[in-house]
């Protein structure tokens, strides 16, 4: 939007309570002609479209939804900030639409009575109006203009009744002089402290005493019976786990089928490029560094997609306020808001969703102890090495004769990741996250069919987000990782030494023998690698928690998805560049691999030990990238992998020297 | 802030029963919260009424200004009510 400078671009702030239906009507007003970005600094979104008023485009400003303005929250801050022109790069509006709830009609109005403050023009769109009569309430639109000396027009965002009258009100109102309503006179101020807002609602009653009649039915009956059942003691726990298993299920298995196409679409991409180029760097940039990255970012659009199109119905329901009022007495005891608990469900399928739905966490301290504990949910990246672990060493066995030892191991993993993260929650909450409980005042919005049109919007605008944002972050690291893990090249000298080897001692059909020398240069490459070397020079850091250099190598290539370490120790135990955890050549390989000096490295313990390094270390940096993005700084995806990794480092110490004090090495 | 403590049935919103009608006569405390409370209409003077508790007794639900509202009970026992 080039606004800057032009006398002629209009600047209209649209300005709510949340629940007013103010992204309904930003929609509607804006098409999909918006822009999405953050305030400087801070992780509030600033939210700004095209809106044609009378024949010339303006620019609505889209203000964070709010009860009130008096800057104690930073929404507040900047919803000032904005409306004073204070906001670098956006000019002083010329109009304020007020989106009001007519349904809500009291408190919706304290937050009009803040804007006629500033001296700017403001326009009411009355929303929900048709609900408001549904239920035998009138209202007389007229009435509250006159008393408001301010024009105030009904919308129906859905239907489009009163779009074009608001788009001519605005137009009239601009660059005229508000006439205010109503004067709070700072000299008798006899009220104490909080005068100001007595005032103010005085000022509501009145007006709304005398433009709304409202019959004897109580205003939110099917509300009130539908919370009946949902927020029922027994039965709305019951509902909430089967909701949250539904979503779990969606993102945990069926969103695999459309990753699993786009994973084999990437793969089969990557082939193509491969058979059809020359052998040579670009050929391998192109195939492993660029269209493995790409194919990186985009594997998670399903998820992301999925569990957005949840939270938005969820949300425009009303039902989220409904399940975080359930669940905050249990959420709260670890120090965590009740709205924490389906991000950190999401994150057992992946944490780059769940950390994205901590958007619906409004505190900010809240928010981010939820995204820092997140990754310890198992997510499915683990599921490979867990597999390749247990199945290595501890398939076949039974606890009690008939419990699988492997199925204990892995709900073990599932518990140890949670009871860590609550630990974590309630240090964070109590050290850097430190903050006076913040006060849980939740608005519980009457149940309202979701705008599919928002929902979609919704979807596709955060699915949008995560690649322009996060998705140049990973596809960076992506081929920075590719760079490091294929750099140095092997010589010539090495391919034909290792050529000559295997012609020597293998005798084979001429087409194994190939795939035997592909594996071992590749094998040579990484060991020769930058990766290699770094696997090299971490070696006596890493050797008292029973690792190797080719460990090393593998911990590092994690970072690219944790599951890329099985394919990695698949390539250094040269058993090709397709082996999967369930690959029992894979799991011969591990079992037998010997170290430098000739003694097997893997054993039960230290297969044990990389169960827990893989819960506990940060080492995705997919998620690193979407913290980043969400919490809008470098510093905490750092205090993240530091923490993390620290965690794990220790904890695998303890318990590899622990074992083997007692025995189990 | 008017404080009514004199009155016999005066009482904090946390053990006013259920469903009962009750009026607003003090929010008590000067910080973030007490203003809050004030700006989302919770004002000495307004209707008030319990609407139901959460599962494990906490948070609970009111209903002011026609709207409802669910908060902690730390945060509740900050307002006196009387009916």
């Amino acid at each position: 939007m080039e606004t800057n400078g032009h006398k002629s671009h209009l600047t209209i702030a649209l300005a709510g309570n949340p629940n007013a239906g103010k992204t309904t009507l930003f929609n509607a007003l804006t098409g999909l002609k918006q822009k999405i970005a953050n305030y400087p600094g801070v992780t509030v979104e600033r939210k700004e479209g095209s809106w044609v008023v009378n024949g010339e485009t303006a620019n609505l400003v889209d203000i964070p939804g709010l009860y009130s303005l008096d800057a104690t929250s930073l929404d507040e801050q900047i919803a000032r900030d904005v409306i004073t022109g204070n906001q670098a790069g956006l000019p002083k509006p010329d109009v304020i639409v007020a989106v009001v709830d007519a349904t809500n009609l009291e408190r919706n109005l304290y937050l009009v009575t803040q804007l006629f403050e500033f001296g700017i023009p403001v326009v009411i769109a009355l929303t929900m109006i048709d609900v408001f009569e549904k239920q035998e309430h009138e209202i007389d639109v007229e009435m509250l203009s006159v008393l408001l000396k301010t024009p105030v027009i009904a919308i129906n965002a859905k239907s489009g009744r009163g779009k074009n009258q608001l788009a001519a009100k605005v137009a009239e109102v601009v660059h005229t002089t508000p006439a205010i309503p109503y004067v709070y006179d700072e000299a008798e101020d006899e009220a104490g402290p909080h005068g100001k807002i007595f005032a103010r609602y005085n000022f509501i009653s009145s007006v709304v005493q005398d433009s709304v009649w409202h019959s004897d039915q109580k205003s939110h009956r099917i509300s009130d019976k539908i919370d009946r059942v949902l927020t029922h003691k027994f039965f709305g726990l019951v509902i909430l786990v089967a909701i949250l298993l539904v979503v779990f299920q969606t993102i945990f298995s069926w969103a695999s089928l459309p990753m699993d196409m786009l994973e084999k679409g990437f793969g089969a991409a990557a082939d193509l490029v491969r058979s059809q180029m020359p052998p040579g760097i670009l050929t391998d940039l192109l195939a492993d560094g660029i269209i493995a990255g790409v194919g990186g970012v985009v594997v998670f659009l399903p998820q992301i997609l999925l569990l957005f199109l949840f939270i938005s119905l969820l949300e425009d329901s009303g039902y989220m306020s409904r399940a975080a009022f359930l669940l905050d007495k249990l959420m709260s005891r670890v120090g965590l808001h009740g709205k924490a608990f389906l991000p950190l469900i999401s994150s057992f399928a992946c944490a780059i969703p769940g950390i994205m739905a901590t958007r619906t966490i409004e505190s900010r301290r809240d928010r981010f102890a939820t995204i820092m504990i997140a990754p310890f949910m198992s997510c499915s990246a683990r599921l490979p090495v867990y597999t390749l672990m247990i199945g290595a060493f501890f398939g076949g066995r039974y606890v009690f004769g008939f419990i699988s030892l492997g199925a204990v191991l892995m709900l073990a993993m599932y518990a140890l990741g949670v009871f860590v993260a609550i630990i974590v929650a309630f240090i964070l909450k109590r050290t850097v996250l430190k903050a006076p409980p913040p006060p849980f005042l939740m608005e519980m919005p009457p149940y309202r069919w979701p705008n599919f049109r928002t929902v979609f919007q919704n979807m596709f605008t955060r699915a949008g987000l995560f690649i322009k944002r996060a998705g140049t972050v990973i596809l960076t690291l992506s081929i920075v990782l590719w760079a490091m893990m294929n750099f140095p090249r092997p010589s010539q000298n090495d391919v034909d030494q290792i050529t000559a080897e295997v012609e020597q001692t293998c005798n084979c059909p001429p087409e194994e023998a190939q795939d035997k020398i592909e594996t071992l240069v590749k094998a040579r490459m990484l060991d020769n690698s930058i990766a290699g070397s770094i696997g090299h020079a971490i070696e006596p850091a890493i050797a008292p928690l029973g690792y190797d250099w080719r460990i090393g190598i593998g911990l590092m290539s994690a970072f690219a998805a944790r599951e890329v370490f099985v394919s990695t120790m698949s390539i250094l135990y040269n058993v090709g560049r397709d082996g999967d955890a369930e690959n029992e050549s894979l799991l011969q390989a591990v079992r037998d691999a010997k170290g430098d000096d000739g003694k097997p490295i893997w054993t039960p313990l230290l297969a044990f030990t990389t169960m827990m390094f893989f819960l506990l270390a940060m080492q995705c940096m997919s998620t690193l990238a979407v913290v980043r993005r969400e919490t809008n700084s470098w510093r905490w995806p750092i205090f993240m992998t530091v923490y993390m990794c620290a965690l794990a480092y220790i904890v695998c110490l303890i318990v590899y020297q622990g074992g083997k004090a007692l025995g189990y090495g | 802030m008017k404080r009514k403590t004199d009155e016999a049935e005066s009482m904090t919103l946390t053990n006013l029963p259920i469903g009962r009608d009750a009026r607003v006569t003090a929010v008590n405390g000067t910080g973030s919260v007490t203003r809050r409370l004030l700006e989302m209409g919770v004002i000495p003077g307004v209707a008030v009424q319990v609407v139901k508790m959460a599962p494990f007794g906490d948070p609970i639900e009111i209903r002011v200004r026609g709207y409802s509202l669910a908060m902690r009970r730390t945060e509740a026992d900050a307002i006196e009510v009387s009916y």
